[in-house]
């Protein structure tokens, strides 16, 4: 249990630096990181519960996010910055998930597992297609910018003292972003926790059965496909509802942010680095892969000019081939530590 | 009820959908002459899908391999034919057909060399290690196509890259109003020979009678004395080298490529290997055409619903045969 | 003499062990008849001979070579043919293509075919018909045909009348009877009948071990045995 320990450990750790990043790092920049990780450990979390726990290779799952991002972008712009519309337009978006979640689960799950990831990939593309010619409703390739509920604007003073100026709490002014960053934070948390319950409960005991044997679990009597589609919607609605928080926190809502197929990209090396099968590992996996995002490819430029004279190199290590070198270390990670980090550490500190 | 269905059976059974869809198009266009450029633009199209995707499909149906970096093969070819046809500039531009001939037949065989050593490669270093596992496999060779797509970013950057024609395929031809692009005559005859070359190979020869046996059962084949094996690699090698040829045939008809051209025909691709059904030659040729004529016709009555109406005709297609409309027979 | 040699061969599928020691000697010449329980492992024994799937630990030994953990195709050039229950069938091939196929190098040995053909006489008439369309016992006289058209050894057929009418079961005996006068065959079989009637040596296997070995017609003298090491079920299908 040692291992599993340590694990949860780092993860709790991780979820405790987020609670209070904006106190430790006081810029943008690292409230910008820490809610990306916050939404993506939702996001991720939703996705290995397809990938990990049913066995399911969906590449829909940004499209899910984007149905989120779009729905409650869509009608923030449209009806106004209220929670109201908010309220309607993630609903929007959840509604939109479900229905196209059974529809393909329906129509490809009872085939084999490659015709589902191909079918969830033609969907995905087609979508990302769609929202970039209907630009009346989605902005096109330029997206949506809009504003958030009131409480959310940077202006916004959550406390004030005697003077009328915003209280600072060990340096922090307790402003909107402080209030919009607490609201992504406990709605990922509140995700995450919901994704923990499901793996633990009798559904996640049915799942793991179903992807160890299939044909067994038929034969105990358990409608896969019918558990397979189910599960399919959850990580579906999950990721629509983290698609509509992190739209509220970018204010702005467009194609690269919702939709692209990077997207779908992260969130697949983030499930592998962190391990597949392993809520926790989706912490891991989220924190680590962000924090190479926006660090590696400083660190990148970085190295590029040290080597500046040498030929070839500097063109390898641009920050802008920085997707080369993940992407080798997705494969050597696949081929040599398939269970991710966490799922490594959990079966070498069992072990002992 | 039976007699007609009997009666479309013992014409062709699913491969007169194409006609039929031909002639539902000829109705709603209305114009003969804008039907028959259009058809021809989609008849041609279909045969370039149909060389980026039967590798893929026979790849599958023999191995249970799906390999998501197929699409880098068709990215590859496109940009190594680009290069040859632009360092063969002069040849290109010539007035003598030969030398137009030359530099394009150079241009072809590059990228289908480029794409047999890169098969080849790719089945030893990132394929084997995790045949029979299909969750690695997925992971695995879609890491593959990011590394691919980047070093192609590496080598030929990230703008689009003009691909010169050679000047006897420039133009079109006049059939009645109705004109038809030369280039798009050549890739589909360019495509039928590939069809009719593999179709021979597949049913005149003992290579062929051995790979139709393992798509069914490899186990048998393999307890009859063969090893599956390294009929494989060979099949994964041609089928890269075929995606390379279709990729440098779309470089030659899009004119300007991007790098991410591997990965938007991918989906077309995966579409059409759907609709046609996994591990038949047939089938792809047959969602190939489909596919083709859907966009073109669709891309013609309504211009934003074009890819959307190939994931509908998909959809429709999966409702009524959940396998394809002519898979290989497991 | 020994043909086949088996030595506590144990054999898992993924993390389950099916096989937990099974050894076995099948002389050369006549049908050797393999008993059990539907489930005791039958099937993977003779899989795991083929080397479709790998025996770990144990040995396979043929004519005193150790074959253990060859690849298939290896293992069929040693001169030994594999019928599995499925008939493993090319469906969509004809049955000229089926059968070319099973040859070495793609040519017809004329005497060989000749004799298949008066074996099972449907055969010629189907010859150009797909194969997925032939009735089952078509189709396993097909199987049967394939696993002798090229000089064998041994040949390993798995429970081959199931699901065939009784008429076929009759003449599928006497091709086995014929066959074996060349071959040796080890066959699995459910139908006790039919094992009867074709077998000279036997063994029963149940739950991945060989509990008994002997001869068929002691075994068959002896009920006590019979209802001790094969369930029930078995005869009452016989009583049908």
């Amino acid at each position: 249990m040692k291992g599993t320990l340590t694990v949860k450990t780092a993860s709790l750790l991780i979820w405790a630096v987020l609670l209070f990043a904006p106190f430790l790092f006081q810029d943008v920049r690292s409230l910008e990181v820490a809610a990306r990780i916050a939404v993506f450990i939702a996001l991720v979390a939703s996705y290995d519960l397809l990938i990990g726990y049913t066995g399911i290779v969906s590449f829909a799952h940004t499209m899910f996010f984007g149905f989120g991002a779009y729905g409650a972008a869509i009608s923030l712009k449209h009806i106004g910055a209220g929670w109201g519309a908010l309220g309607l337009g993630a609903l929007a978006g959840v509604v939109v998930s479900l229905v196209v979640a059974v529809l393909i689960g329906m129509l490809s799950l009872r085939v084999k597992a490659i015709f589902f990831a191909m079918i969830t990939l033609a969907a995905a593309s087609v979508v990302l297609v769609l929202a970039q010619q209907l630009s009346g409703l989605t902005g096109g390739e330029d997206g949506i910018t809009y504003k958030t509920p009131a409480i959310f604007k940077t202006a916004t003073k959550l406390m004030v003292d005697d003077d009328g100026k915003v209280i600072r709490l060990l340096g922090v002014k307790l402003n909107g972003k402080l209030a919009a960053y607490y609201f992504v934070f406990v709605t990922a948390a509140l995700m995450f926790w919901m994704m923990l319950r499901i793996t633990g409960s009798p559904l996640g005991t049915v799942l793991k059965a179903i992807r160890e044997n299939e044909a067994r679990a038929e034969g105990i009597g358990y409608k896969v496909v019918a558990y397979r589609t189910a599960v399919f919607c959850i990580a579906a609605v999950t990721a629509s509802l983290a698609g509509s928080v992190y739209a509220v926190w970018l204010k702005y809502t467009g194609p690269d942010t919702a939709l692209s197929f990077a997207i779908m990209i992260d969130i697949l090396l983030m499930v592998v680095i962190g391990g597949m099968g392993t809520m926790w590992g989706a912490v891991i996996g989220a924190s680590a892969l962000v924090l190479a995002q926006y660090y590696l490819r400083d660190l990148m430029e970085a190295a590029a000019g040290a080597v500046a004279a040498v030929p070839v190199l500097p063109e390898l290590l641009t920050p802008e081939r920085w997707l080369l070198w993940l992407g080798i270390i997705f494969i050597l990670l696949v081929y040599f530590f398939p269970s991710g980090i966490a799922g490594t550490i959990i079966n070498k500190g069992d072990a002992k | 009820m039976t007699g007609l269905s009997e009666l479309i059976s013992r014409a062709g059974g699913v491969f007169l959908l194409p006609v039929a869809m031909a002639l539902v198009a000829f109705i709603l266009i209305g114009a003969p002459s804008s039907w028959l450029t259009l058809t021809v633009a989609g008849l041609s199209m279909g045969m370039m899908i149909f060389l980026m995707a039967s590798g893929l499909s026979l790849v599958f149906g023999l191995m249970d391999v799906l390999n998501f970096g197929h699409s880098a093969f068709i990215s590859f070819g496109a940009f190594v034919a680009a290069s040859v046809l632009a360092a063969l500039g002069g040849w290109l531009g010539a007035d003598s057909v030969l030398l137009n001939l030359l530099a394009l037949i150079c241009a072809l065989a590059a990228a289908l060399a480029f794409g047999l050593a890169g098969g080849w490669f790719f089945e030893r270093v990132i394929v084997k290690p995790v045949y029979s596992d299909h969750l690695r496999q997925i992971l695995i060779t879609m890491g593959a196509l990011i590394v691919a797509e980047q070093i192609i970013l590496a080598s030929w950057g990230g703008s689009p890259l003009n691909v010169p024609r050679p000047a006897f395929l420039e133009g079109s031809l006049l059939i009645g109003d109705a004109s038809v692009d030369l280039y798009r005559l050549f890739a589909f005859a360019l495509g039928a020979l590939v069809y009719v070359g593999l179709h021979l190979l597949l049913n005149r020869t003992r290579i062929g009678l051995l790979i139709r046996a393992g798509v069914e059962n490899r186990e048998m084949v393999e307890a009859l004395g063969f090893k599956v094996d390294r009929l494989f690699i060979g099949v994964f090698m041609v089928g890269s080298a075929l995606a390379a040829l279709g990729g440098a045939m779309w470089a030659g008809y899009e004119t300007l490529i991007t790098p991410s051209l591997g990965a938007e025909l991918m989906v077309v691709v995966f579409i059409v290997v759907i609709i046609g059904g996994l591990g038949s030659i047939q089938g792809t040729l047959l969602g190939a055409i489909m596919v083709g004529l859907a966009d073109n016709y669709v891309g013609f009555l309504a211009p934003k619903l074009a890819l959307a109406s190939t994931m509908i005709l998909m959809m429709l297609i999966l409702l009524w045969r959940p396998s394809g409309l002519a898979p290989a027979v497991k | 003499m020994t043909l086949l040699s088996l030595q506590n061969m144990q054999t898992k599928i993924e993390q389950y062990s099916v096989l937990h020691d099974v050894t076995l000697d099948v002389p050369e010449g006549g049908v050797f008849v393999l008993l059990g329980r539907n489930g005791a492992g039958k099937t993977t024994t003779l899989r795991s001979i083929m080397g479709l799937w790998k025996p770990n630990p144990g040995s396979v030994r043929f004519r005193g070579e150790d074959i253990t953990g060859l690849h298939p195709s290896d293992i069929a050039k040693h001169g030994i043919a594999f019928v599995p229950e499925n008939m493993g069938i090319f469906g969509g091939l004809t049955v000229a293509e089926n059968m070319v196929l099973a040859t070495a190098n793609g040519k017809f040995d004329q005497t060989r075919l000749e004799r298949i053909y008066d074996l099972f006489p449907a055969l010629k008439k189907f010859w150009d018909k797909q194969a997925g369309t032939l009735s089952g016992g078509q189709k396993q006289m097909l199987a049967v045909s394939r696993a002798i058209i090229e000089p064998r050894e041994l040949i390993l057929i798995d429970e081959p009348t199931k699901g065939l009418a009784p008429a076929i079961v009759n003449a599928m005996a006497e091709a086995f009877r014929e066959i074996s006068e060349h071959t040796t065959i080890l066959l699995v079989e459910q139908n006790f009948e039919f094992a009867r009637s074709l077998g000279r040596d036997m063994a029963v296997i149940d739950d991945g071990r060989v509990v008994h070995r002997g001869t068929m017609t002691d075994f068959v003298a002896d009920k006590a045995l019979q209802d001790r090491l094969l369930s029930l079920s078995m005869f009452e299908e016989e009583a049908k």
